[in-house]
């Protein structure tokens, strides 16, 4: 039996499933990124003192890290039009440059984290390291399960292209939405962690 | 494909470039204003609120929501409610001791 939906939209909600899918995903994402967040708010409300985020971060590395996952979104909504232009070719190179993209955002990452590693600075050593790893620890994951669809859909998951090019680029869609809720996540990560 | 389709997503990329300008500005404006080193109720307030306008022009542009249909706004609009409870709470606890002293 074939999945209803993927193309024809329900004519009570006015969606594909994948569609009303994804955007509940989003939302119970939004409650749990929202719980760290209240996390944070009410640990360093409630500390004597609490250090700027520069004092300890490196933030020219996580101004670059923030233009690439930037970036990234833009290739990744451009992958999705490409497809709507019926270019695979130009998708192809799109969906790759946004896989690329978040690559390069996990290699900063492993770098910073390592420099503090080396330095000592640990989960365990504070508060505010014990909230900035539990965020971004949080993140870098959401940043890896994204590459992880992407990289399906620009391999052997494009073979759906030829038989029903909607429902692959609903498909693209689809991951293009958890892919900008990553980016916008970090949006406020990065002044939250680094500059306040 | 037909033209008029055709001319849609090339309105469409025109208004991703657009933004995509709009939010490495803001990037870098971020960033400037915390080398200010103001006080830290003003810092938090600029900081979140540049921050609100880059994810809004995520969410409207890239996530399409400033065309999307009524019930996906509609469970969104439930998810802030249920979003802004949650933010409050650590306010409610430095509040007037309702729940700690």
């Amino acid at each position: 039996m074939d999945i209803p939906y993927t193309v024809a939209v329900r004519r009570d909600t006015g969606l594909t499933n994948g569609k009303i899918g994804i955007w509940l995903f989003l939302a119970s994402e939004v409650m749990l990124f929202g719980a760290l967040f209240a996390s944070y708010i009410l640990i360093r409300t409630g500390a004597p003192s609490w250090p700027r985020g520069d004092t300890i971060l490196n933030v020219p590395l996580a101004t670059f890290n923030t233009m690439v996952l930037i970036s990234s979104s833009v290739t990744m909504v451009m992958a999705w039009a490409s497809l709507m232009r019926h270019r695979l070719g130009t998708f192809r190179l799109y969906m790759g440059a946004t896989i690329l993209l978040g690559f390069v955002f996990l290699v900063v990452k492993y770098f910073e984290y390592s420099h503090k590693f080396h330095d000592g600075l640990l989960p365990h050593t504070n508060n505010f390291l014990a909230i900035y790893f539990t965020l971004t620890g949080l993140h870098m994951l959401h940043v890896a399960g994204g590459m992880a669809v992407n990289a399906y859909l620009l391999g052997p998951g494009s073979k759906l292209w030829k038989t029903n090019p909607e429902w692959f680029t609903n498909r693209v869609e689809n991951s293009g939405l958890f892919w900008h809720f990553v980016d916008l996540v970090w949006i406020f990560l990065f002044p939250t962690l680094y500059l306040l | 494909m037909t033209n008029d389709h055709a001319a849609e997503i090339d309105k469409h990329v025109r208004i991703y470039i657009t933004v995509f300008v709009a939010l490495m500005v803001l990037t870098i404006v971020t960033v400037a204003v915390s080398r200010l080193h103001l006080p830290v109720h003003v810092a938090v307030s600029v900081a979140l609120l540049v921050a609100t306008i880059k994810g809004s022009l995520v969410a409207c542009y890239f996530m399409h929501l400033i065309s999307e249909k009524r019930l996906i706004l509609a469970v969104l609009a439930l998810t802030a409610v249920f979003f802004v409870a949650l933010l409050a709470l650590p306010a409610v606890t430095h509040s007037n001791g309702f729940w700690i002293h």
